[in-house]
């Protein structure tokens, strides 16, 4: 079963360390985890996605909720989350299929980020199964790098959560 | 040499400020935080400076694992915060043991080290490691301080973490530059963390389900640790149990905890504990476990652990609580608060019948003490010891057969009287555990039990002892053998004595001399009395080494992951 951990943390050094440590160390099976600020530059959101057995989650939730530097930990349950990421996805362009690629770069809503001679780097943002299916689609051409963001999510119908005042 | 530190090159400090390592300093003394153990090296050395006549008392160990297992003794004979400091690079990675010591058994801690400059960090110079990144899984909490004006407020962040809700140990890394920049000494804003607040209280709902269930109880047991020690409720527990007849399981961290001998007492559960331990817990149609971890040692078999038993569960760290086993009764908070308000909700009531069984399986299953007018039978020697010391004595540890030994037959009936490695299991923590007991609770006797194999670990530490004129006992259950790991041996791999019989060992006693520290070996039982005698009446240290039977194995035994009543039957 995959999970969704939302982690609020003060904005320290070394913070991300810890938490991936604690992570890793307890052989849970990491996903993707992603960091950012939010709208108090104090407190950086750490987005893990999981998977394992829902008692081992469970344990991982507790763990992360016990390091010092953390405010708030959700383990938020996919169906009932925003989630978003962003992929960049560079595709070798053959000159003769270039229109075939851009029906396709429009059919799949990405973007155009560069294009070289013979590559051409793309954009795509949404949940993750839209950045899976932009991917999957771009199939019949030769994808030359990647990077994913991983997810970042935030529980839903809970505007301005995660704003705990922490001075 | 001088004593009053030359006159500085450069530009005077400027007005008002003091350096880094002064601040360390003045923080220690503030805090009452007077004895630190350490070894000094090239990056704490404006720190040691800074320590110089400075009214701190510094205890310079022979090994830097010897300060840290120092300081932790400390901490646990007196329930204050310990302090150890090391040099960077090898000074701090030799610290590494002790703080993974410390974590696993929540003994609060303040370890400081010094670091490679600033400017240097991350180039690979030399001494330099990354002891911030190291110790991360091992301490509660660290610093890498890279800024003189966080300097105090880090000190004083990391001391309050360290000695709040499950203690734990923590670490402040202190580059070179740090140390000489000039700060202003504020003291730091009240300390606020994110997060939960360990001294929120209970649940009331969560106490009351508890206090129900007590009363309900036919079979109650309480399985205690080391977090009661921490809080301090031996006398709450002990009011407690009394009043609603609760039989009292002791982890090896709780022992002395609840007084042994008591018609109560069950001793130590799990692997080496009595039988009538066990069998309790067996029978039980409750557990309530308080400050303590349901470490796999006690637990064996989750699927067969106290089968008849609701669990409860009362834990400052919630993390705890359901971490083994499913846990019916789960009460998160500080056990002394919790305790309280259990004592007002409850109505207890006696259950001479369940008093009575405890007493019956005391009886028909009691430890056996095994004799012999050849050689020294170790039990026979730890009984000797605990009526030779008095209550009042602090024993402390090593880890392997006799620490097991000692658990089952000293006779501690408060607190902070035994100490030992619990989590870690680390050799070598005996001898220097001991001196910092000793040197922290100077009117109360220490004496450290130690193995043959385990004394080999830090026995430099006795350099220490004589220096400082610590009057430590220490006696060495000499059984030729890692005794621990040969039982196992013994029992599962066939007698194949893999590695584990010491072809040589040094004469323990002669070796003390060398030290400074009167020594004794006795190799017959009829000499024993005499020799602890002459152990107690010494002055100052003194080592006595007692050949034992190097046969003895500890039992009862239930193997790893067994259940709670599938004892081992050795054959004999
Ligand atoms: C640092 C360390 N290394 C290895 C072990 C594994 N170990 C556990 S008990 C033991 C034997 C200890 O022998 P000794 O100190 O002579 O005590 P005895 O069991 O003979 O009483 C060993 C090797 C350990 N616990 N700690
Ligand atoms: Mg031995």
């Amino acid at each position: 079963m995959k999970k969704i951990i939302s982690i609020l943390v003060r904005n320290k050094p070394g913070v991300l360390s810890h938490v991936a440590g604690l992570v890793t160390r307890r052989a849970y099976n990491v996903e993707s985890i992603a960091a950012g600020p939010t709208e108090d530059r104090k407190i950086t959101r750490i987005t893990l996605v999981v998977s394992g057995d829902e008692k081992v989650l469970e344990q991982v939730v507790r763990q992360i909720q016990k390091l010092v530097d953390v405010i708030k930990v959700d383990g938020i349950p996919h169906e009932s989350a925003m989630t978003g990421e962003l992929a960049l996805i560079t595709v070798s362009l053959p000159r003769e299929r270039k229109s075939e690629l851009m029906n396709l770069v429009s059919l799949l809503g990405m973007t155009v980020k560069t294009i070289e001679k013979d590559s051409i780097t793309l954009q795509v943002a949404g949940s993750a199964q839209r950045v899976d299916s932009a991917i999957n689609g771009l199939s019949p051409f030769t994808i030359k790098s990647m990077a994913r963001t991983g997810l970042v999510a935030l529980p839903l119908g809970q505007n301005g959560e995660g704003a705990d005042p922490f001075p | 040499m001088h004593d009053k530190p030359p006159a500085a090159a450069g530009p005077p400090p400027p007005k008002g400020t003091i350096t880094g390592a002064q601040a360390v300093v003045k923080f220690l003394l503030d805090r009452g935080l007077k004895t630190v153990f350490g070894y000094p090296g090239g990056a704490v050395i404006p720190l040691y400076d800074a320590l110089y006549k400075s009214g701190v008392r510094h205890i310079l160990a022979r090994h830097e694992q010897g300060a840290v297992h120092m300081a932790d003794g400390f901490a646990r004979a007196t329930g204050s915060v310990g302090v150890v400091i090391a040099t960077s690079g090898p000074g701090a990675t030799n610290l590494v043991t002790g703080l993974a010591n410390a974590h696993m058994d929540s003994v609060p801690l303040l370890a400081i080290t010094g670091q490679v400059p600033t400017t240097s960090i991350g180039s690979d110079s030399f001494q330099e490691a990354d002891i911030y990144g190291i110790s991360i899984p091992i301490t509660k909490y660290n610093y890498l301080v890279k800024n003189a004006d966080e300097l105090v407020e880090s000190l004083a962040e990391g001391l309050h973490i360290a000695r709040t809700g499950r203690p734990g140990p923590v670490l402040v890394d202190i580059p070179k530059d740090v140390q000489t920049s000039y700060l202003k000494y504020g003291e730091p804003n009240e300390i606020r963390l994110p997060g939960r607040d360990p001294g929120e209280p209970p649940s009331e709902a969560a106490v009351a389900a508890l206090a129900e269930a007590l009363e309900r109880s036919q079979r109650p047991v309480f399985y205690v640790g080391g977090g009661a020690v921490a809080a301090g409720v031996a006398e709450d527990i002990l009011r407690l149990a009394e009043g609603s007849d609760a039989a009292v399981a002791t982890s090896l961290l709780a022992k002395g905890v609840f007084p042994d001998g008591h018609p109560l007492s069950l001793g130590l559960p799990g692997m080496h504990g009595p039988k009538y331990s066990n069998m309790a817990i067996n029978e039980s149609d409750l557990i309530v476990g308080l400050g303590v971890r349901f470490d796999d040692r006690v637990v064996g078999d989750v699927r067969r652990f106290a089968p008849f038993a609701k669990i409860a569960h009362v834990d400052v760290d919630p993390a705890e609580i359901g971490k083994r086993l499913q846990v019916e009764l789960p009460v998160a908070g500080d056990l002394k608060l919790v305790l309280k308000a259990l004592q007002g909700e409850l109505k207890p009531g006696p259950k001479p019948r369940w008093r009575a069984r405890v007493a019956e399986l005391k009886k028909k299953h009691p430890l056996q003490a095994p004799e012999s007018p050849e050689v020294v039978k170790p039990q026979k020697l730890v009984s000797l010891l605990s009526e030779a010391a008095g209550e009042d004595a602090i024993f402390v540890t090593d880890v392997g057969q006799h620490q097991m030994w000692c658990a089952q037959f000293l006779s501690v009936k408060k607190p902070r009287r035994f100490l030992s490695s619990g989590g870690l299991g680390t050799m070598g923590f005996g001898l220097p555990a001991a001196i910092g007991a000793a040197l922290g609770a100077e009117k109360l006797q220490v004496v450290a039990v130690c193995g043959d194999g385990g004394f080999q670990m830090t026995l430099q530490e006795l350099a220490c002892a004589r220096q400082y004129d610590v009057p430590v006992k220490i006696v060495i259950s000499d059984n030729g053998c890692l005794g621990m790991v040969r039982q196992w041996q013994q029992f599962f791999h066939k007698r194949r004595y893999s590695e584990t019989i010491f072809q040589f060992n040094p004469d323990f006693a002669r070796l003390a001399e060398v030290f400074g520290v009167p020594g004794r070996r006795v190799e017959k039982p009829r000499d024993l009395p005499g020799a602890v005698d002459w152990l107690f009446q010494t002055k100052g240290a003194a080592l006595l080494d007692v050949f034992v039977d190097p046969e003895e194995n500890v039992l009862p035994m239930i193997p790893a992951g067994k259940g709670q009543t599938d004892f081992y039957e050795a054959e004999t």
